[in-house]
């Protein structure tokens, strides 16, 4: 183990680890936004008190998904100066932009929502969540797009011996980020309504707070169907973007090795990187990859052995997480569909099993969104910025070994630890109602 | 108007504002447990920053992102040559950011004491790191175009030792008068007199600090050159006597206020010191990362220039406008009885 392979190592895990907590927060808060508008125009006491039971979660989410982020800055210029110094001039900004515009108004609107039930009016408590909300997707806008200029570097130069940046507005309306921030919106979107379905229905096989979890589960599946059909449209232009934009990626995540005309899509594949084939090919639907790529069932697909053996990505990773990604999206759309269906006729307790179907799939939407990662960044090697730069170039020159190892362990014991203590505590206020869900404070004052 | 100039400014308004923000934080962190007897007077400091510490924590965020934008360079060789130790405050912020969220989500006394441990040591960490981190800065890293030749031991030489001192007492005094301001009765009353005990240990290392920069640091040429930046040296001091001045006629609002300009003079003392220099080289003045060599393009510093001065005003506006909605003193009634808080 060297210091380039440590240092992805810790990138991969922060990372990973980062964005268990982010796409709930993208997806919960725009909900429980969306349940305190109900209160405020109805005047319902129940949808205030869905707003503090689901904001009790998001808040305990929400503060994991903040504190792993300040490591994701901090990263690249630890452990990627070379990154930092050659490209800085074009990936700073939006970092810093993210900071200024949104991370501000999320972390400064947070407190005035969680704190500030008493301090302001009812109206302006509920816009106060919008704006956490709003923040946290702006949040998510600026990070793409800066994932997005990696992915598919626009508007620079290279001069002075690094990327300078000559067209912002290249950078902001780069349709590689502004696809790849859709597609992850409303996957965080899915996350979310998944969760929320999932406890009530856990709560609902209790038969408990009936009337409740009945309303959180109609709003989260309408909110989780129209999502999960939104990332499947939104995945779909992105990897026809993607076929134009990284071929090489396109390539592996359909496993074509060699370039044809008219390709077709396989239902069945596995692909044998040693040989460079697939050992499997099997139910192949013609023109079908052509067409979805290009919109044109005769356009050509370049196959992974038309690119130089070090500009390859892994084959294999990619083309499994895209597979099953596709297959849990397409997932997603059933479940949400048929649990909108029951929801809306009264149905649903009607269909135990389906409850507890949907108690087990809460994790699922979090692989999907980890899985899509994986192509994206995976797919990405070897490259850092695309076309321009090395992973392995990127890495900083003056770190040890022993610091980086240090670092690794450090924090996959840290996080670790977190990640255990939260489920813990997410669970802990899950499974009790929303009557319950008070932390004895009252007792603490008594003592 | 020279941008590097413009962006240079900046850097230390953003650092100066995260320190006088997060200081309070910092400080009412460390002494939480030695200030509340019970746990509710514990909770009560908790909850006295609980809405704003977070958004107190931006202005860091915000100066690193500032960094990687107009000074490149400065981020990439400042974050991987201080790797060890901001890694150690990067745990630390992490550690105390959950320790708030997840203290009072359970009742027993020995969670509630592990996450009060865990949120005293995560204070001090920062807060000593950044005064080490500081000094070292100030002294010079052991650069020079071949690369980094220092080493975490190396960065606790007594300088950084002195500075990350000066700035864990700066801390403390700016926490302890927070508490006295935002709280009740005896916490109250106990944090004033302890910002009174501590303002005297404060004194003796502010003043060694001074003394020891002539001798550890360049920092003073730049004043020779310009005696009229002595302003912001002379504005520290007189804050600090200020702070024990108007601890006297026990107003600590004002006490509290003389520590917020304290802090804004000490973190500008040290920038105007350092320009043109962000990080000098204590080897070879040539390897020294300046606001010339180490910034982004012109263009890049224009289109940050525009956002910045479009959107940190908004910020400063909504960021009063929060601190006055939750003005006020916390009591216990208010802790105990709002089951939102900390």
């Amino acid at each position: 183990m060297d210091v380039l392979t440590l240092s992805r190592l810790q990138f991969a895990i922060t990372c990973m680890f980062h964005f268990i907590f982010v796409p709930l927060t993208l997806g919960l808060s725009v909900l429980v936004a969306m349940m305190e508008t109900r209160y405020v125009l109805t005047g319902n006491e129940m949808y205030k008190r869905m707003t503090k039971f689901w904001g009790k979660l998001f808040l305990i989410n929400f503060a994991l998904g903040v504190v792993t982020g300040i490591t994701m800055e901090f990263q690249f210029g630890m452990n990627w100066a070379e990154y930092s110094r050659y490209v800085g001039d074009i990936f700073g900004a939006p970092l810093a932009i993210e900071a200024t515009v949104a991370f501000f108004m999320e972390s400064v609107f947070i407190g005035v929502w969680a704190f500030g039930w008493e301090k302001v009016g009812k109206r302006f408590h509920a816009v106060s969540i919008w704006l956490v909300a709003l923040a946290t997707n702006l949040s998510g806008l600026w990070i793409l797009l800066a994932n997005g200029w990696m992915q598919h570097p626009v508007g620079y130069v290279l001069r002075n011996g690094r990327a300078e940046m000559v067209d912002f507005l290249a950078l902001v309306t780069n349709p590689f980020g502004l696809l790849k921030f859709g597609h992850q919106i409303v996957s965080g979107y899915t996350v979310a309504g998944f969760f929320v379905m999932g406890i009530s229905a856990y709560h609902l096989l209790k038969a408990r707070n009936r009337e409740f979890f009945k309303a959180s589960f109609g709003m989260a599946a309408a909110f989780a169907l129209a999502a999960s059909i939104m990332v499947g449209v939104i995945g779909d232009f992105h990897a026809a973007d993607v076929a134009k934009t990284q071929p090489a990626k396109f390539a592996a995540m359909e496993a074509v090795w060699n370039s044809c005309n008219n390709a077709p899509m396989h239902l069945i594949a596995f692909p044998d990187e040693k040989n460079e084939c697939n050992l499997v090919t099997a139910l192949p639907v013609p023109g079908l990859l052509s067409f979805l790529a290009f919109h044109d069932t005769n356009a050509q697909i370049r196959g992974i052995t038309s690119f130089p053996k070090d500009e390859r990505p892994p084959v294999l990773p990619v083309f499994l997480s895209f597979r099953l990604m596709v297959g849990l999206g397409t997932l997603f759309i059933v479940l949400s569909a048929a649990a909108l269906f029951l929801s809306k006729n009264g149905l649903l307790e009607k269909y135990p099993l389906f409850l507890k179907l949907l108690v087990l799939c809460i994790p699922l939407p979090y692989i999907a969104n980890q899985l899509g990662w994986i192509v994206s960044e995976v797919g990405r090697q070897p490259w850092i910025v695309y076309g321009i730069m090395k992973t392995s170039d990127a890495v900083s020159k003056s770190l040890e070994l022993t610091q980086v190892i240090g670092s690794l362990l450090g924090f996959t014991l840290l996080y670790g630890l977190l990640g255990f203590v939260d489920i813990y505590l997410l669970a802990k206020f899950a499974r009790k109602g929303p009557e319950e869900t008070h932390v004895g404070a009252t007792n603490a004052f008594r003592n | 108007m020279d941008l590097h100039i413009v962006w240079f400014v900046l850097w230390g308004v953003l650092w100066a504002v995260y320190f006088m923000l997060d200081g309070f934080v910092l400080g009412a962190g460390m002494l939480h447990r030695v200030l509340g007897k019970t746990d509710i007077e514990r909770r009560v400091v908790i909850n006295s920053f609980g809405p704003v510490w977070d958004g107190n924590e931006v202005w860091l965020i915000t100066a690193g992102g500032a960094t990687f934008a107009a000074f490149p360079t400065t981020y990439a060789l400042m974050f991987s040559y201080l790797y060890t130790p901001l890694l150690l405050l990067l745990f630390a912020l992490i550690v105390r950011g959950v320790s708030f969220e997840f203290r009072s989500k359970e009742e027993g006394a020995t969670w509630r004491g592990c996450w009060d441990w865990a949120i005293v040591l995560s204070s001090f960490v920062p807060a000593l790191l950044f005064g080490v981190a500081f000094g070292n800065i100030f002294a010079g890293l052991p650069m020079d175009k071949a690369g980094y030749h220092g080493s975490l031991v190396a960065l606790l030489n007594p300088y950084g030792i002195v500075s990350g001192l000066l700035f864990v007492m700066l801390f403390l005094e700016h926490g302890a008068l927070y508490v006295a301001v935002k709280s009740t009765g005896d916490l109250s009353r106990r944090a004033e007199s302890l910002a009174r005990t501590l303002w005297v240990p404060l004194l003796v290392v502010a003043v060694a600090f001074l003394a020891y920069t002539n001798f550890a640091t360049k920092l003073y040429d730049n004043y020779l050159k310009a005696p009229v930046f002595l302003v912001a040296p002379l504005i520290a001091v007189a804050a600090l006597v200020g702070v024990r001045l108007l601890l006297g006629t026990g107003n600590t609002l004002a006490a509290f206020a003389a520590s917020c300009v304290t802090i804004l003079g000490v973190v500008g003392t040290g920038v105007i010191g350092l320009f043109p220099n962000l990080i000098p080289s204590s080897m070879d003045a040539l390897s020294s990362l300046t606001i010339y060599n180490s910034s982004s393009s012109e263009y890049t510093l224009q289109i940050m220039t525009g956002v910045a001065f479009t959107f940190v005003p908004v910020v400063i506006l909504y960021k009063i406008w929060v601190y006055r909605i939750f003005r006020g003193r916390v009591t216990a009634e208010a802790v105990a009885a709002d089951h939102e808080a900390y």
